[in-house]
């Protein structure tokens, strides 16, 4: 049953049994924080806090906080906003695309990269709100009846279809990683005494591992994977379709859907390596998350590189092509124009560097490989910068041609998301565990080094 | 509530329990539950359980979001209050295709998961018999319900070690 092909990297290493997979995670949770943590945690508050100061100020003063102006009225917030959902890409992607192409390697990091999915989407959904202006009228955006206030939503407008993506995306994105972490709460429950018993035991819902709810567990999770893939695939697609369904020339593009995926895969895959990095060393998991996953990580981020650097080539063909004047004109501003820094720090950054990943030495190298990440984010923050800012600051009248200059309001309310970002995948790390329990464990027989030869060969 | 008597045989291997529970079937011994720590593939089939389906509830209730969805735009837009966007048809049906894409995944993954934990008598308050808490953890564990079976403690408890039970204890509940 258990046959493995001897070329196979194994996924878990010296030799854990079952129990050391359950000691090793559970230590984290049932252990008092550690000092590491708590220092990390407190920095993320107090970044959260300047944050939300910021923020009630936005709310406050109005969106004259930010430096847009009568040509760029789009900038730094939706820019964000592109860039957090991107990065919620990754954990669905890696959990329901991976589960269904049987890719072993994902269950030590599925759990932690779908918890970074939802606070990257609260992330990106917290700019939505902010650049409302007024969010306390952000229920215009759900169809209520016009006796609310506004009429019915219009339904053949790509941000309505935003918001039904981005919700069912969020709220899709939480039963599929709250359903994973059913057993793994079980686990715990069965481990611990007294408050821990009670708090863990109503979140188990009364997980037992019958063999009967494992069966019906395990196609629940197929469906779901399954539901997830062309929703992931749907969510950046519909953002793709906020420029695309536009005039604006640089945004008017058919190749958006496919462009803003890959990209989401591309900035995804490295935030979940930035993240997975510190969390194995703070955590010592190098046993679960090894150089094998550093390195098929990796990899996926050269190629979705690859492909998104295809597509920043094939939108100056298509534009040279067009023979359409504006269109052209938006491409030659966007690499030679005012901006020009802007452009060129994407291309270097989500180009060009992945490509280092080629050579076997590079690829494998922890620093290398965290520092790449952060380049690549860099990048693909630039990446929907450039895309916004550059096709809209030189417009159809050159009277109104302007520059783009951030404020304090445009940086700090960008910093506000960092800070609840890592103060909930702190909180996350500290209560509940970051590597799936179940699932590492369904694997550690084929892919365990040393799991003693005799149960190998059981069957 | 102690009125049944369980014999629980604990493995300390998958494959081990999975060939456990063909053989003491054979033997005619009838099984409450087996509980893993993860999803032994195979062991529902070997319990004699039927296929999981599932993908019943999800088609369901994914149909039930399409039409929801359909429903919902067509009314709002064609019928409620019909806007005039540049002589354009009141109700263009592909404009609507991603609401329909999108309340369909919602409440089928909705939809399934919740019968899913209808199904298993799954909820906050649920008070789960646990039979051995390692169960959760590295061992594999079957429970059987010896009023349900024919064969004596002693004679079931000697198949459970025969079958490479590492321990059998006595559980009631």
């Amino acid at each position: 049953m258990h046959v493995v092909s001897p070329i196979r990297e194994t996924l878990v290493l010296n030799g854990k049994s079952y129990h050391d997979v359950t000691e090793d995670i559970c230590k984290q949770v049932e252990g008092k924080p550690t000092k590491e943590w708590k220092i990390v945690f407190g920095i993320s508050v107090l970044v959260l806090l300047y944050g939300a100061a910021w923020v009630f100020w936005t709310w406050w003063e109005g969106l004259g906080v930010w430096g847009l102006n009568k040509t760029v009225g789009w900038a730094w917030d939706i820019t964000n906003f592109v860039w957090w959902v991107g990065i919620g890409h990754a954990g669905t992607l890696i959990s329901a695309v991976l589960l269904l192409f049987r890719q072993k390697w994902r269950t030590s990091i599925n759990r932690a990269a779908e918890a970074m999915t939802i606070f990257a989407v609260i992330c990106a959904a917290s700019f939505i709100v902010m650049h409302m202006g007024r969010p306390w009228l952000a229920y215009f955006a759900l169809p209520l009846p016009n006796t609310f206030g506004s009429l019915w939503v219009n339904f053949n407008s790509p941000l309505v279809w935003d918001v039904f993506a981005i919700s069912t995306y969020f709220s899709v994105s939480c039963l599929f990683w709250y359903i994973g972490l059913i057993p793994d709460l079980a686990t715990i429950r069965d481990r611990a005494t007294g408050v821990r018993k009670k708090v863990y035991g109503a979140l188990a819902i009364g997980w037992t591992g019958g063999a009967r709810a494992w069966a019906r567990y395990e196609d629940v999770s197929l469906i779901l994977a399954g539901l997830s893939t062309p929703l992931v695939l749907s969510v950046h697609t519909i953002v793709s379709f906020d420029f695309a369904t536009s005039v604006i020339p640089g945004w008017h593009t058919t190749i958006f859907p496919p462009y803003f995926v890959a990209g989401a895969i591309f900035s995804g895959f490295a935030m979940v390596q930035n993240l997975m990095l510190v969390t194995r060393v703070v955590y010592k998991m190098e046993d679960y998350v090894t150089m094998e996953h550093i390195s098929l990580m990796n990899k996926i981020i050269t190629l979705t590189g690859s492909v998104v650097g295809i597509a920043y080539i094939t939108e100056f063909f298509i534009a040279a092509y067009s023979g359409v004047e504006y269109e052209q004109y938006a491409f030659i501003n966007r690499a030679t124009g005012p901006l020009w820094w802007s452009y060129w720090a994407m291309m270097t950054c989500n180009v060009i560097s992945p490509q280092l990943f080629w050579f076997k030495k590079i690829r494998e190298n922890i620093l290398v490989s965290f520092v790449m990440a952060v380049v690549v984010n860099i990048g693909m923050w630039f990446e929907r910068f450039v895309i916004i800012v550059t096709s809209l600051h030189r417009d159809y009248l050159p009277s109104s041609w302007t520059y783009f200059t951030p404020r304090m309001g445009d940086i700090s309310d960008y910093i506000f998301s960092f800070g609840f970002f890592f103060t909930a995948f702190f909180l996350f790390a500290k209560f509940l565990p970051v590597i799936n329990m179940a699932e590492v464990k369904s694997v550690l027989k084929s892919s365990s080094e040393k799991y003693p030869e005799k149960k190998k060969t059981t069957v | 509530m102690a009125d049944s008597k369980y014999l629980v045989g604990v493995f300390d291997d998958g494959d081990e329990l999975l060939h456990a529970v063909e053989d003491i079937r054979h033997q005619g011994v009838k099984i409450h539950e087996a509980y893993t720590p993860f999803a032994v593939h195979g062991l529902d089939r070997a319990l004699g359980y039927s296929f999981p389906r599932m993908g019943v509830a999800a088609f369901l209730f994914g149909l039930t979001g399409t039409c929801c969805a359909l429903l919902l735009t067509f009314w709002t837009m064609g019928v409620d209050w019909p806007i005039n966007i540049g002589g354009k048809n009141f109700f263009p049906f592909p404009t609507n295709v991603p609401i329909m894409f999108e309340l369909t995944v919602l409440l089928a993954a909705f939809g399934m998961s919740f019968t899913f934990f209808f199904m298993e008598d799954m909820g906050p308050t649920a008070k789960p018999i646990i039979f051995d808490v390692r169960s959760t953890d590295d061992k594999f564990v079957v429970a059987i319900d010896l009023a349900k079976n024919k064969l004596s403690e002693a004679e079931i408890s000697k198949l459970l070690k025969e079958s490479g039970a590492s321990e059998v204890n006595v559980k009631e509940v």
